[in-house]
């Protein structure tokens, strides 16, 4: 168990997110993909304080701001995604392609 | 030993959970399949003396999770997962993408020259974060709390159905 074993972990879980934010339709569920990613960032995180800096608490900082945008980056898809579907009835990303280039 | 066996049966169950997210057939048991996700990494964080943080992961993993639990049952179109539910685009190219993403990173890990760890983690690591946050890293906690008031403020905007100045009609008691 040594730095890479950690990062492994991290690799998995962000591949496996990144496949949900890009195949999933109901955009909740494009959230959950947004998530596990995150969650494989805060692996990695530990993982580069623990293995590589140890001797510092800068890398602990860096996590206490991932957790931070974990939980704001919910909060904030949540609201949005109230707002369109009260505004439009859509609650698939397919139907929110107002952005499309 | 017993650290190494807990850490790969904790991987192997986080990356399962993740799978499962979008495997199971109701959006509830994804959310919590989630929730299983994070709990694993929390308590992998504890088996890397971080004790606050991954402590702090499984208990605002567990909240975040009941929230979000409200949010799926709001929007899910399978409630029950009675009936298979498969709702993804571009399975094909999602699969492809996510897959070399991982094969790219694990190249990366294994063959990026790691520098050698530098210091030794203090007695107590929580103490350390503490004195760093309200000591010479204080900007970032007053930023992460600028942005949390933020995102409230926000978040409640754009989700209301109307603010409290908007009416129905023109009568200024109109409701």
């Amino acid at each position: 168990m040594g730095l890479e074993a950690y990062l492994l972990l991290a690799a998995a879980l962000f591949a496996v997110g990144l496949y949900g934010a890009l195949s999933q339709q109901s955009v909740v569920m494009l959230m959950m993909g947004l998530e596990l990613m995150i969650n494989g960032l805060l692996a990695a995180g530990a993982a580069f304080w623990y293995f590589l800096a140890p001797g510092t608490a800068d890398g602990q900082v860096l996590l206490l701001v991932v957790i931070t945008v974990m939980a704001l980056e919910m909060a904030m898809g949540f609201a949005v995604v109230t707002a369109i579907f009260r505004a439009r009835d859509v609650d698939t990303t397919d139907d929110a392609g107002d952005l499309k280039g | 030993m017993a650290e190494a066996v807990a850490f790969w049966a904790l991987a192997v169950a986080a990356v399962a959970g993740g799978v499962a997210v979008f495997v199971v057939d109701s959006m509830a048991r994804a959310t919590f399949a989630l929730l299983a996700s994070f709990l694993c990494v929390g308590l992998a964080l504890l088996l890397i003396d971080l004790a606050y943080l991954g402590v702090l992961v499984v208990l605002m993993m567990v909240m975040e999770m009941m929230i979000m639990a409200v949010f799926m049952i709001m929007y899910m179109m399978n409630p029950a997962g009675f009936m298979p539910m498969t709702m993804v685009h571009n399975h094909r190219g999602a699969l492809a993408i996510s897959g070399a993403v991982f094969a790219l990173l694990v190249a990366g890990i294994f063959l990026t020259p790691w520098p050698a760890r530098r210091g030794v983690p203090a007695a107590d690591p929580t103490r350390d974060l503490g004195m760093s946050i309200m000591g010479p890293k204080m900007l970032v906690m007053m930023v992460v709390g600028l942005a949390i008031l933020a995102t409230i403020v926000s978040a409640v905007v754009l989700a209301a159905d109307r603010g409290r100045y908007d009416r129905y009609g023109d009568r200024p008691r109109g409701r």
